[in-house]
C-alpha cells in the first residue's frame, strides 16, 4: 500500500524532512518508488520571480537532454535557470538516468498576448509534447511538470535512500508544500509516469489503495478528448484529473470535488437544503463516481492542500498541526514524524463526509461536511 | 402384409412417438380420478375404454375361444390441436404420480405438418434455446490485493440506475444558471419488469406484478418499476399513486391510449417514462399481437374495440416515414403530453442497424435512453420463424453500441437498457449484472418474471410456450377467468418481492468482491471475462480459461 505525506508551512522546509518522516510509515511500501511534489520554492542558488514556469523530469540520455533544450530553445523558452542536482547516480536502482532536470524558464515572447487560460493551455501542451517526444524515443525523456512554481520528482527506489542519491539534504532547495509518496508496487508495472502525485496545469493529487471503478471513470476521461487527460499508467491518476476537471473545467469550488467523486445519496439529498442541485451534479458526474478504498490528498496552484475519504472510508488519513504549519498523511505516525510540536488532541481524522482544507494562509483547519450547505451560486 | 387402405393414415397422420411431448401414463397407479384430462389446457389427453381380448387357447376345439377384458385408461390425442404441450399440468394434479409429460427423444414429425390450412407455426413464450453468452460471463476482477474486501451484507451498497437523459455537466450547470429546461430524470432499480401488456396477461397477474413493485417500493425501499407493453392499464391504475412506478408503452396499434388520454387530466402522479415499442426482440419487424382468444370484455374496452377479434399492431408507426422522423416527433409529443417531466424513450429490436438509432438519438435532446431487445426476448404470440431465427443477439449488440458511446465519451447521457434473454436458464443477477458490466444502465426481464413470480412453465425446451391462444395452465396470460382465478395476486405479489430481494443480495455478492458498493458498476469490462476467446475479442473483454 502507498504511503502519503504532505507538509504545507508558511516558512519553506526542505523535503528532505518530509522524506525522513516517510520512514516513520516505512512498513507501509516496498521502496519501488518515491514521488514529490514540490510548491512555493525556494532556491538557495537563484532568486525564484514568482510566475516563471519550471521544467521538471528526467533526461535518461544525453541526446535526450539536448533535443528538450533544443524544443525549449526553438518555442521561445529562454533559460534562466537550470538546478543542478547534487546526484549520486551509484546510489539510484535504475541506470539510465542521465540527468535530474529543474529548469526555471521565461515564457515565450510570442504568449506575451495569451490570457491566463491561454497560457496555461500551452504550458500543458508544451509538457505534453514534450512527454510524447520522449515516448516517441524509446522513453528517454520523462517530463513531469512544467508550471510555475512546481518541482516533480519521481524516481524508483527506497524514499530516503533517492533523496540522498539527489542531494535534496543540502538545503539547495525548500518548499512552502511537499507532496511525498512512497510506492508500492502493486498492480502496475514500474513505471516513473505511474508513480503519483500526478499533475496537470498546477494541480497535483496522490492517493492510496485501489481504485476499483478505474476503467468506466478512464473511459469518460478519455471520452472528452481533452489533451492532458492521457496516461493512466495508475489507476489513481484519475483522481487529478476530476479534481482538475471540476475546477478548470466545470469551474466548481473545490467543496464540488467531494459531491462528485463521493456524492450523498438519495435519502442525504432529500434533506440537504441544495439537494436538487446536487442530485443534478451526482447525476451528470455520476461516470466520476469513486469506489474506493481511497485517500486523496491534493494540492492547488494557490498553496490549498486538501484531503478527502472514499464514501466507505476504508483508508485512514490524518491531518495536524498548528498555525502556520500542517501535516497530512496516510498514517498517523507519519503526521508525528512531519510536525511532533503539535497538540494532537487537535488531530483531525476525516470521515466520509468530510473533505479537509488548509486554505493558503495555513491560520487553521477548514473541516467541511457534505452535509453543510453548498457554497455556491449555482445552486441558489 | 396388411392392405394399406386398411389402415387409417394419410400425410398428416402422426402417431404419438411424433409429438414433441409423450404422456407417460402409469396404469397400476391411476385412480381414474379424470383431474389430469380436466386440467390439460389443450384436452391433449382423455379417458377412454378398451377391450383386450383373451384367447381360450385349448387342445379341445370346442373348448378354444376368446373372452374379454375390459380397462380404462388414459391416452393421448395425436392431432396437432391437441398435441401435449409438455406443461405437466397433468401430474401437478394427479395425487398419485402416475402421469406426466416427457420430451421426445426421437424426431419431431410434427414440426413438419405445423402448417395447418396454411398457417405456419405461431407459439407465444421464448426462443427455445438453452445457448446463452451471458450464463460464460464471470467476474472475475476480486479486489484481492490492496482492499480489504466488501462485506455484502454489512456494507452500505448504492445500486440504482438512472433512466433519462443526462446532460453533459457543462450543460447541465449552464441551464442550471440560467433556470433552463433540465431533462428529467428517474432513479429506479437496474432490474425492471419487461413490457408484458395488460391483455397478454391476466388481471391477477398484472394486479400481483403491480402490488409486489408498489411494496418493493414503499415498504423495502428497492425503487423497481414495471413497464406495460403495448394496450395502457386498467383506468383506476392511471389515476392511482402507483402510476408512478409504471412505464407506459405506446407502441404501433397504438392500444390503450384512448383510456391513457382521458385520464391524463386525473393523473395524481406521473408514469416512471413512456417506452415508445419500436421493435420487439423475439419478433423483429413484426407488430404486437394479442390474438382474439384473449381480447376479452375487459381488453376490448381498454383498447377500445370489439370483443374476441384479432389485434395485430403494424409493423411500423403508419403515420411516419423513417425512424429519425417517428422518433424525434414521437418523442417530443409524448414529452408534450406531460410538459416535459417524463422521459421518453425508444425501444428496438436488436439489430446490426441498432448503432445508427443510438446515434440518432444521441442528437436529439429529448431521447432519455435506449431499450435493445435481444433475440432472445420473449413474447406473447408470434411466428416460429421470427422467434427462432429472427434478430440479434444482446449482448454483442448492447457492446458495440456501448463501445461507440463511449468513443463520443456520450455513455452517461444516454442510458442504454438491455432485454432478452435474461434469466432465461436461471442466472438473473448474474446475466443482468454481466449485461452491466458490458455498459448497460439496467436490464428488462419479462419471463423471468413470469416464472419466477407466477410460477410460468415455459422453458427453453418448449414447454408450455401457448401464451398465444389464452389457454395458459397457470392462469399468467389468460383472460378466461376459469383460468386466472388459479392465479392468487397476493401470492404473485409475494413471489416478486422475493424475487427483487433476493437479485439485491445477488447483486450485493457479485459487487462486493469487485470492490464496489457506491455507484452501479456500469461498463466496468475489466471485470468480467469468458472462456470463449471469439466472444471474448468481440465483446471486447478478458479471455480466460
Amino acid at each position: 500500500m502507498c504511503r502519503l505525506a504532505l507538509k504545507t508551512a508558511s516558512d519553506p522546509f526542505s523535503p528532505y524532512s518530509v522524506l525522513t518522516a516517510m520512514e516513520a510509515m516505512q512498513e507501509g511500501y516496498d521502496g519501488s518508488g518515491l514521488g514529490l511534489l514540490l510548491r512555493g520554492l525556494n532556491f538557495a542558488d537563484y532568486g525564484y520571480r514568482s510566475g516563471d514556469p519550471i521544467l521538471s523530469g528526467i533526461a535518461h540520455t544525453e541526446a535526450a537532454m539536448h533535443r528538450l533544450n533544443g524544443f525549449m530553445q526553438n518555442n521561445g523558452f529562454e533559460l534562466k535557470y537550470d538546478h543542478e542536482f547534487d546526484t549520486d547516480l551509484r546510489e539510484i536502482e535504475a541506470k539510465d538516468r542521465f540527468k535530474y532536470f529543474l529548469q526555471v524558464y521565461k515564457l515565450p515572447t510570442a504568449w506575451s498576448n495569451f490570457d491566463q487560460e491561454e497560457i496555461e493551455k500551452h504550458l500543458m501542451l508544451t509538457r505534453l509534447a514534450l512527454r510524447k517526444d520522449g515516448e516517441e524515443h524509446g522513453d528517454d525523456l520523462t517530463v513531469f511538470s512544467l508550471w510555475p512554481d512546481v518541482a516533480m520528482i519521481k524516481e524508483v527506489g527506497w524514499p530516503l535512500a533517492v533523496g540522498d542519491a539527489l542531494g535534496l539534504n543540502d538545503g539547495r532547495i525548500k518548499a512552502r508544500v511537499c507532496m511525498a509518496q512512497g510506492r508500492q508496487n502493486t498492480n502496475w508495472g514500474i513505471n516513473l509516469y505511474a508513480c503519483h502525485p500526478f499533475f496537470i496545469q498546477g494541480i497535483g493529487s496522490m492517493t492510496n489503495g485501489e481504485n476499483t471503478a478505474f476503467l468506466p471513470i478512464k473511459e469518460w476521461l478519455l471520452g472528452m478528448k481533452e489533451p492532458g487527460y492521457l496516461g493512466y499508467q495508475s489507476d489513481s491518476e484519475v483522481f487529478t484529473h476530476i479534481l482538475h476537471y471540476a475546477l478548470k473545467k466545470l469551474k466548481l469550488p473545490l467543496e464540488a470535488y467531494k459531491h462528485i467523486i463521493t456524492p450523498l445519496n438519495t435519502k442525504e439529498l432529500a434533506a440537504h437544503p441544495q439537494g436538487d442541485f446536487l442530485r443534478g451534479l451526482r447525476d451528470v458526474c455520476r461516470r466520476l463516481i469513486i469506489d474506493g478504498p481511497n485517500c486523496v490528498i491534493a494540492s492547488l496552484p494557490d498553496e490549498t492542500c486538501m484531503m478527502v475519504m472514499d464514501r466507505k472510508k476504508m483508508r485512514p488519513g490524518t491531518v495536524g498541526g498548528k498555525p502556520g504549519e500542517w501535516a497530512m498523511a496516510s498514517e498517523m505516525c507519519g503526521v508525528d514524524a512531519m510536525i511532533p510540536d503539535r497538540d494532537r488532541s487537535q488531530d483531525f481524522q476525516p470521515m466520509r463526509e468530510h473533505t479537509v482544507i488548509v486554505p493558503p494562509d495555513r491560520k487553521e483547519l477548514k473541516i467541511w461536511s457534505q452535509l453543510d450547505p453548498y457554497p455556491l451560486t449555482h445552486a441558489a | 402384409m396388411v392392405a394399406t387402405r386398411s389402415l387409417s393414415v394419410n400425410p398428416r397422420s402422426l402417431t404419438y412417438h411424433d409429438l414433441p411431448w409423450i404422456v407417460q401414463h402409469r396404469e397400476d397407479r391411476c385412480t381414474l380420478c379424470g383431474r389430469c384430462t380436466s386440467v390439460c389446457p389443450t384436452g391433449a389427453i382423455y379417458l377412454t375404454y378398451r377391450r383386450q381380448r383373451l384367447p381360450k387357447m385349448a387342445l379341445n376345439t370346442s373348448e378354444r375361444g376368446n373372452s374379454f377384458r375390459t380397462f380404462v385408461g388414459i391416452r393421448q390425442h395425436t392431432d396437432l390441436g391437441h398435441r401435449c404441450i409438455g406443461c405437466g399440468m397433468c401430474a401437478m394434479a394427479c395425487p398419485n404420480e402416475a402421469i406426466g409429460p416427457q420430451p421426445n427423444a426421437n424426431d419431431e414429425r410434427a414440426k413438419f405438418l405445423d402448417t395447418e390450412k396454411g398457417e405456419p407455426a405461431k407459439r407465444g413464450g421464448r426462443r427455445n434455446s438453452r445457448e446463452s453468452i451471458l450464463d460464460q460471463i464471470i467476474f472475475n476482477r476480486i479486489s484481492m490485493l490492496t482492499d480489504p474486501a466488501l462485506d455484502a451484507g454489512r456494507h452500505e451498497f448504492y445500486m440504482n440506475t438512472l433512466l433519462g437523459r443526462v446532460l453533459p455537466p457543462e450543460e447541465y450547470l449552464r441551464r442550471q444558471a440560467a433556470g433552463e429546461w433540465i431533462p428529467p430524470t428517474r432513479e429506479i432499480f437496474p432490474f425492471i419488469i419487461g413490457s408484458m401488456s395488460f391483455g397478454a396477461l391476466s388481471p391477477n397477474m398484472w394486479l400481483g406484478l403491480l402490488q409486489g413493485v408498489a411494496y418493493l417500493n414503499e415498504v423495502m425501499g428497492i425503487p423497481v418499476v414495471m413497464a406495460t407493453g403495448e394496450g395502457g392499464c386498467p383506468p383506476w391504475v392511471l389515476r392511482s399513486p402507483f402510476l408512478k412506478y409504471i412505464i407506459l408503452q405506446i407502441a404501433s396499434g397504438y392500444f390503450g391510449w384512448d383510456e391513457i388520454i382521458r385520464a391524463l387530466p386525473e393523473m395524481q402522479c406521473d408514469p416512471a417514462a413512456i417506452e415508445i415499442k419500436y421493435g420487439q426482440g423475439a419478433k423483429p419487424g413484426d407488430g404486437g399481437l394479442l390474438m382474439w382468444f384473449k381480447v376479452s370484455k375487459l381488453i376490448a374496452r381498454l383498447r377500445g374495440v370489439p370483443q374476441g377479434v384479432d389485434l395485430p399492431s403494424p409493423p411500423v408507426h403508419q403515420t411516419l416515414y423513417s425512424i429519425e422522423e417517428s422518433v424525434m416527433k414521437m418523442i417530443q409529443t409524448m414529452s408534450t403530453a406531460w410538459n416535459f417531466r417524463v422521459p421518453v424513450y425508444p425501444k428496438i429490436s436488436g439489430s446490426t442497424s441498432a448503432k445508427s438509432v443510438l446515434n440518432n438519438l444521441v442528437r436529439n435532446p429529448y431521447a432519455s435512453a435506449l431499450l435493445i431487445d435481444g433475440i432472445d426476448g420473449g413474447t406473447g404470440a408470434a411466428y416460429n420463424v421470427s422467434m427462432d431465427a429472427t434478430g440479434h443477439h444482446i449482448a454483442s449488440n448492447l457492446r458495440e453500441c456501448y463501445l461507440d458511446l463511449a468513443a463520443q465519451g456520450k455513455q452517461n447521457e444516454i442510458p442504454l437498457f438491455a432485454a432478452g434473454g435474461v434469466g432465461k436458464n436461471g442466472n438473473v443477477t448474474q446475466n443482468g449484472m454481466a449485461l452491466i458490466m458490458l455498459g448497460a444502465s439496467g436490464v428488462h426481464m419479462g419471463k423471468y418474471i413470469m416464472q419466477a413470480a407466477a410460477g410460468c412453465l415455459g422453458s427453453e425446451r418448449n414447454r408450455c410456450n401457448v401464451c398465444n391462444i389464452g389457454i395458459c395452465p397457470k392462469g399468467i396470460t389468460s383472460q378466461d377467468p376459469k383460468l386466472y382465478r388459479r392465479l392468487d395476486p397476493d401470492t404473485v405479489a409475494q413471489r416478486v418481492v422475493d424475487t427483487f430481494m433476493a437479485i439485491d443480495t445477488e447483486m450485493k455478492k457479485i459487487m462486493a468482491p469487485l470492490g464496489r458498493s457506491q455507484s452501479l458498476p456500469i461498463g466496468m469490462s475489466d471485470a468480467i471475462g469468458i472462456a470463449d476467446a471469439a466472444a471474448a475479442e468481440r465483446l471486447k473483454i478478458r479471455y480466460i480459461c
